[in-house]
């Protein structure tokens, strides 16, 4: 399976992307500038953690308008796994593949550390290697990830099962401690915590694998003919 | 030229945690009679003077990029700029 890791100006997760597909996945990644126009030769797409253009004006606006979001678009519209990861999940909101928005914690402070996931949904092509229910550990890394949506949008989300993961604690004001939310198709993530960063045993753990794992399996099994 | 004034500010629905610390500071310097503090953002442009239609213009680059109306709300000036 070959995924895109899209770099922005300011992405800096990119290369922990990169080395989770590569290195503890063994699959295909490429780096992607922002102003590619082609996407078609990738299977997934991922849209990594930083600060793309700085966080100015909002966090995510100025990537959410960049070329290469059209083909993410495009990518998004076929059908294609798209995970946004922190920065990617907040340019993933902007540009509208994703409902709500994410606000500066409310406790205005840029935090750093593992915390408690609750897998909410395991029935999806980014988690079905956990269980419903599971609590997994993952590091998180942000300033504004205090995820908001109005009422109506909140109850679309429950009644057809798109909040992924919550947050074991509430730490940054998520709207019922949500950390990760899917489109209503199913096949675009965005989350605030890094899987990304919990694919070894040797650092941080490695919780975050089966998050990935499962985007290959869910991909084999369409794909891949046995003969 | 015209110049445009844009004011962005958060929707009333919207909890303001910036402007709440804010609100907190003015407190403890002696300001109690501050009831609420919102925070908001102010854009200048300026528009050439051949561009037609600027409220509609200035509409499409509010929705499409300046602001995010889920959770902010603007409004707008347009005004003749002196030339310098």
């Amino acid at each position: 399976m070959k995924f895109a890791v899209i770099v922005f100006p300011g992405s800096n997760c990119d290369l922990d992307m990169y080395h989770a597909i590569k290195d503890e996945l063994g699959e295909e990644a490429e780096y992607v500038w922002h102003d590619s126009k082609d996407l078609s030769k990738y299977d997934g797409i991922l849209l990594p953690g930083g600060f793309s253009y700085g966080d100015y004006l909002r966090c995510g606006a100025i990537a959410q308008s960049s070329a290469v979001m059209d083909e993410v678009k495009k990518a998004a519209e076929a059908g294609k796994p798209v995970l946004g990861i922190c920065n990617g999940f907040q340019i993933l909101t902007e540009a509208g593949l994703l409902p709500g928005v994410l606000l500066r914690n409310k406790n205005l402070k840029f935090m750093c550390k593992t915390v408690g996931l609750k897998v909410e949904n395991a029935d999806t092509l980014f988690t079905n290697e956990y269980a419903k229910g599971q609590e997994i550990q993952i590091p998180i890394a942000h300033g504004e990830g205090n995820y908001y949506c109005d009422d109506a949008t909140y109850e679309q989300l429950q009644k057809n099962n798109q909040i992924v993961f919550s947050y074991a604690d509430d730490f940054n004001g998520s709207r019922n401690q949500i950390a990760g939310i899917i489109n209503e198709r199913g096949n675009v993530l965005g989350m605030m915590p890094h899987p990304e960063r919990a694919v070894s045993e040797l650092i941080n753990g490695n919780d975050g694998l089966a998050l990935f794992k499962s985007i290959v399996k869910q991909w084999r099994e369409a794909n891949v003919t046995h003969a | 030229m015209k110049k445009v004034k844009i004011y962005v500010t958060l929707r009333e629905s919207v909890l303001d945690p910036q402007g709440s610390a804010v609100m907190g500071s003015l407190h403890k310097m002696g300001y109690g009679g501050v009831e609420d503090v919102r925070i908001g953002k102010y854009l200048e442009l300026n528009i050439a003077d051949d561009v037609q239609d600027v409220d509609a213009l200035v509409n499409e680059m509010c929705q499409k990029l300046l602001t995010n109306t889920v959770i902010e709300d603007y409004r707008f000036e347009v005004e003749e700029a002196v030339s310098q």
